[in-house]
């Protein structure tokens, strides 16, 4: 199973990436932090630099698409080259019963799965061409199935998995890892206070989970894997009896 | 081009034709002269340096770089059936050129193994062909070229006009500035047919004593040899001499043989799709399956009546590499390299016989070996030197080892006061370069570089690999 050694992390100010930053550099990995908050970035950074990590932390919004591959040079050279790429940013907006809110879907869309689509890209070239490397997008059972209570965050989840399985079947042949972790409810500030939650796991666990799927390079995986009967179950009403269900 | 800066072009991962060395590099394929021009102007405002690509057969890190500029979309081609000259843009490839020529009685003067390089690549590198011991390499059957330099100025450059830049923007490998247009000579032929004869040889000397007496009488003549066999048959193989037909020597007729139709590749080869063969090959890249592949490819020659000659296409006799379509990917994902050492007449014996057993020493033999005779050219960087090369072709698989042997016989070929080819490099390092061509033909190239390029415009990966830091 690879170490990893020179780790980006984008999304890691807060939830599963701030967990997976911290776990990576608590194994030796020298690992960039890039998310939009400044502040919360330098508190991650720190917490790690005291536990004797290596960290460096950029500042950058996703959505600013353009800003990404020229970034992700300059990182890359920080570095000294690149083994991981984690994509976990994620923005959830839980719409209102009636609710149709174009500039909340596009906000989910852009950082979900455009921001994906544009480290993805950047990562999976270089892989490509360097003949290895690991790329590990966090996805969400949200994506298995049309739930009529977020259409767009579903959409935006759906895509990114297709996504990340269509970079699997393109870079396989390079000998690249493309790994899609799937969480159900994991306990961060995306989901804290909602009702409804079971099988809720700490950020720490799915972070563990999700690397070790990376690691054992998985195509795909739930997390926790408890979560596949779930996608089954879901995968498996039928139409009819789906739109029925308050999910 | 989108208005965007050329730091987020679209990404394209590239590689050499051995797929050994590949790169992620922001792409661009400006589809006439004009858009060339505002990509070069462009990378320069924004700081990018460019390689320039054209088909990508150049088996090491020639055509990668920052910024890819593919130029193999330029391709107006005119040709002059009274001149047998044609001109043409940086893209004409082989194929397009011979394909005009052709059914005029002409022959581009020297064509490389392939028929795929374009012009300008075939200009860069300055390639040379089967017959590089009589025509030399490309550069030399060049009447003219446009030059757009970094500053955007187009020079015209010819043996007599701005020579030194002629002399060393041919074989400069794209770090002068880009061809434009591309003046070149074609030799007259008068059948679409060449003579053909192989002879064998049973030993690395045999088979040097044989292509030595050949010499004098041959237009082409290039030698295989099967660099598994070891002792008393190390550096067996077999030569093949081609020769033109003079007028009224083609069985056919000129007016059937230079018919491009004529000359095509066969469509199977043993009973095989040529189309699915490579797949064929993939059981036998490891040593042992090599072996057996050389051996019986040898045994194969006592086939053929010594003595004996035969009647073939310049098309089938030239373009080996093109026979069986996608061969390289039978190397598997590590692909391979080529390692061509050029080695002056009076060592060269004994160079390549030490070079073919410290492979086997190694572990590791070349897959494919071939010898070709060579002769000094008027070029600033030129491999073309009084002597010999042999073109090794390696899996790439063990890398570390594979360079650390590259690197040996690098060593050896310089002591033996030998070149190397910068088209099919993937291993040489700055004080090897230094070395090949010593610090006065570097310094008059640099001092060159200087003048047109200031800014350091043209950088490909592997200008960055073997180019000595300034000031040299």
């Amino acid at each position: 199973m690879p170490t990893f050694q020179r780790a980006i992390v984008v999304g890691a100010s807060s939830g599963i990436g701030e967990a997976l930053a911290r776990l990576l550099a608590a194994e030796g990995c020298h690992v960039a932090l890039v998310a939009r908050r400044a502040a919360e970035l330098e508190r991650v950074a720190s917490a790690i630099r005291e536990a004797g990590g290596r960290a460096e932390l950029f500042a950058h919004d996703v959505r600013d698409f353009t800003a990404a591959p020229p970034l992700f040079e300059r990182i890359v050279g920080a570095l000294g080259g690149l083994d991981l790429l984690v994509y976990a940013a994620g923005v959830l907006h839980e719409p209102a019963e009636g609710e149709y809110d174009f500039e909340k879907d596009r906000e989910m869309v852009e950082v979900n799965l455009l921001g994906a689509m544009a480290w993805g890209n950047l990562a999976a070239a270089r892989f490509e061409a360097a003949r290895a490397g690991t790329l590990l997008g966090i996805s969400s059972i949200a994506g298995e199935r049309g739930r009529r209570g977020n259409p767009a965050y579903g959409t935006s989840k759906a895509a990114m998995t297709t996504y990340l399985e269509a970079l699997r079947n393109r870079l396989s042949r390079y000998g690249v890892r493309v790994v899609t972790a799937k969480p159900g409810y994991v306990d961060t500030a995306m989901t804290r206070g909602k009702k409804g939650l079971f099988w809720l796991v700490s950020a720490d666990e799915a972070a563990r989970q999700a690397l070790g799927l990376a690691r054992r390079g998985s195509r795909s995986g739930f997390v926790p894997r408890r979560w596949a009967l779930v996608a089954l179950a879901i995968r498996s009403i039928p139409s009819f009896l789906f739109r029925r269900l308050n999910v | 081009m989108s208005d965007a800066r050329l730091s987020s072009a679209p990404l394209r991962v590239l590689g050499g034709f051995g797929q050994a060395v590949n790169a992620a590099c922001r792409y661009l394929a400006p589809r006439d002269a004009g858009e060339l021009a505002e990509a070069l102007a462009r990378a320069s405002r924004e700081g990018m340096a460019v390689a320039l690509r054209g088909s990508g057969r150049s088996y090491g890190d020639a055509a990668l770089g920052d910024l890819v500029v593919d130029t193999s979309g330029l391709r107006d081609l005119s040709f002059d059936p009274a001149t047998g000259v044609a001109t043409a843009g940086p893209g004409v490839t082989i194929e397009q050129l011979w394909r005009e020529a052709l059914p005029h009685g002409y022959w581009p003067a020297v064509v490389p193994g392939t028929m795929a390089p374009t012009l300008a690549g075939c200009l860069a590198a300055n390639v040379h062909g089967k017959n590089a011991f009589r025509a030399g390499p490309t550069g030399e059957h060049v009447e003219s070229f446009d030059l757009l330099t970094a500053s955007g100025e187009t020079l015209r450059c010819s043996p007599t006009e701005r020579p030194e830049i002629f002399h060393a923007a041919i074989g400069g490998f794209g770090a002068l500035g880009a061809f434009t247009r591309v003046q070149i000579r074609l030799k007259k032929i008068e059948s679409g047919l060449l003579r053909v004869e192989p002879i064998r040889g049973r030993s690395l000397a045999e088979l040097f004593d044989r292509f030595e007496e050949r010499l004098p009488a041959a237009d082409y003549l290039v030698g295989w040899i099967d660099a598994t066999a070891s002792g008393a048959s190390l550096g067996r193989g077999q030569l093949h001499q081609g020769n033109y037909l003079s007028a009224g020597e083609d069985p056919e007729g000129p007016a059937s043989t230079l018919r491009v139709e004529r000359q095509g590749l066969p469509g199977t080869i043993f009973g095989v799709p040529k189309g699915i063969l490579w797949r064929f090959l993939r059981p036998f890249m490891w040593p042992p399956g090599m072996r057996l592949l050389n051996l019986a490819k040898y045994l194969a020659g006592y086939l053929q009546p010594a003595g004996k000659s035969y009647l073939q296409s310049h098309v089938a006799f030239a373009f080996l590499l093109d026979y069986v379509p996608d061969w390289r990917r039978a190397y598997g994902r590590a692909g391979f390299i080529q390692f061509q050492p050029f080695v002056p007449k009076e060592t060269a014996r004994e160079t390549f016989r030490e070079l073919l057993s410290l492979c086997q020493r190694e572990g590791m033999p070349p897959f494919l070996a071939v010898l070709k005779r060579h002769r000094p050219d008027p070029f600033l960087l030129t491999h073309g030197l009084d002597g010999w090369s042999l073109a090794m072709d390696f899996p790439a698989a063990d890398r570390e080892r594979l360079w650390a042997l590259c690197h040996r016989m690098s060593e050896r070929v310089l002591d033996a006061g030998g070149r190397f080819y910068f088209a099919k490099d993937a291993v040489l390092r700055p004080l090897d370069v230094e070395r090949a061509f010593g610090r006065e033909r570097l310094g008059r190239f640099f001092e060159l570089k200087r003048r047109l390029d200031p800014g350091g415009l043209f950088q490909t990966s592997l200008w960055r690999r073997v180019a000595p830091p300034p000031p040299l």
